[in-house]
């Protein structure tokens, strides 16, 4: 049984310089009380894997507005105008990675593998420094895992196992996020007792959640 | 070979170039079909496709069976599309998470994308993510979809600005070097073959020679050209 913790505890886990996956899509799905706590507790130099980077406050967005973000991997900052003059200025670093590509870097570091191979940006500047490895005549891009420190994630629905359901279009990269994070810190909406989430419904097995936080006050 | 005519009927003048495109590509999907719209142009194609259609709409954030924006106040915080924006899921609608959807689209199972284009060359190839030197938003999910799906529709502006969009070899960093299904803009439907591109059809009231002065690449013109049937 996990006992569930306040936002600012939460945040206090995760150090300055600190590698942090955070679901999410247009920050619909974002752990949006953790993010806050974050900003609050002025965290700086996080090298942030997501998606994309919000809207300028909104999501992650508000994570790049408060200065606390040193590094991006994401695949779209169009609609984070800031994020954008952060970059040409040169105080945040962006790395773009396709969308699927993305999702399966994220997935092998969480599954266990050494990489994927993907016809994806074959014969784009995705390519450039990449090994090419030719499969049945195909040519694929070995992609590497993407690792990290902690992994924050939104859900709908927790049991204090640590069980994660998701809602429709919330669920986007969190599910995968959780295998990926050394530390993974689950914000769900609500925390039901053990047994009313059902088995079939359990999409994030308990046993990948370290911390569970506290629903809102 | 020409058959200009200005004397376009009255259904005719109230195309404006976007709907001229939508309504064109939406005849390209069929019954059946597991289709994903790109945002902005390509998402107007869904309000001209019968009722019943029959074909299924995939957002990549994680949804298939994507319906329309809700009635004001039934919006779900948590059902939205690849744009940010409020939508509706139809019956029989599945949600996934972000690998299954790419799964989808790379695995060959999704059967079109239709998307925006900054420019398309002889070869058939699309570059419609970068601008080097101006705003760099990131490639999201065009990447994929233009090397996974079954068939890929770039819908867009013939022109920009006046200057040609249909050039002999993008100068822009491509999407992927595969070469899309069709290509539909507002003034003409032109498709990518092993011999270059053929011009198949042309906008209402809209002459060959018109498509070719607003066209940089070399066009391959049958005898004859007809004129795209509008609903």
């Amino acid at each position: 049984m996990k006992k569930a913790i306040k936002a600012e505890d939460a945040a206090a886990l995760i150090p300055d310089g600190a590698r942090v996956l955070i679901g999410g899509f247009m920050a619909v799905g974002s752990p949006l009380r953790l993010i806050d706590a974050l900003v609050e507790r002025g965290v700086r130099d996080l090298t942030v894997i997501a998606n994309d980077a919000g809207l300028p406050h909104k999501g992650i967005g508000r994570l790049v507005h408060a200065g606390a973000v040193r590094h991006a991997i994401m695949s779209h900052i169009g609609l984070n105008p800031e994020i954008q003059q952060k970059m040409i200025s040169g105080e945040v670093t962006v790395e773009l990675v396709p969308q699927g590509t993305l999702v399966e870097r994220i997935r092998a570091a969480g599954m266990g593998l050494g990489g994927v191979l993907t016809a994806t940006g074959i014969g784009t500047p995705v390519e450039e420094g990449k090994q090419v490895v030719e499969v049945d005549g195909r040519r694929y891009l070995l992609e590497t895992p993407i690792h990290a420190d902690f992994a924050l994630i939104a859900a709908r629905q927790a049991d204090y196992v640590g069980n994660l359901e998701y809602s429709l279009t919330a669920q986007n990269f969190n599910p995968i996020m959780a295998l990926a994070g050394k530390t993974v810190i689950a914000e769900p909406d609500v925390i039901v007792p053990v047994g009313v989430i059902p088995p079939d419904e359990v999409r994030t097995p308990g046993v990948l959640v370290d911390h569970l936080l506290a629903r809102a006050a | 070979m020409s058959n200009t005519t200005n004397t376009a009927t009255a259904a005719n003048k109230a195309w404006d170039p976007k709907s001229i495109i939508a309504a064109r590509v939406a005849q390209e999907l069929k019954p059946g079909m597991l289709v994903n719209l790109g945002i902005g142009l390509p998402s107007l194609v869904a309000n001209f496709l019968p009722p019943n259609s029959d074909v299924f709409f995939q957002a990549e954030n994680g949804v298939i069976g994507l319906g329309a924006h809700p009635p004001e106040g039934m919006e779900d915080p948590y059902l939205t599309d690849a744009g940010g924006g409020f939508v509706s899921a139809v019956p029989g609608a599945a949600s996934i998470d972000s690998a299954m959807s790419f799964g989808l689209i790379r695995g060959g199972h999704l059967d079109l994308t239709v998307l925006g284009g900054l420019q398309v060359d002889e070869r058939g190839y699309l570059a419609n993510w970068m601008v080097p030197g101006q705003k760099v938003p990131g490639m999201g999910g065009a990447m994929d979809l233009v090397a996974g799906a079954k068939a890929v529709i770039v819908a867009m502006q013939h022109a920009a600005k006046g200057e040609p969009k249909i050039v002999p070899e993008c100068t822009l960093p491509l999407t992927a070097a595969r070469r899309v299904t069709l290509i539909v803009t507002d003034l003409a439907v032109i498709c990518p073959t092993d011999d270059g591109l053929v011009l198949q059809e042309r906008a209402p009231g809209v002459s060959v020679e018109t498509i070719l002065a607003a066209t940089s690449a070399k066009l391959i013109v049958p005898d004859e050209v007809p004129e795209m049937v509008l609903g």
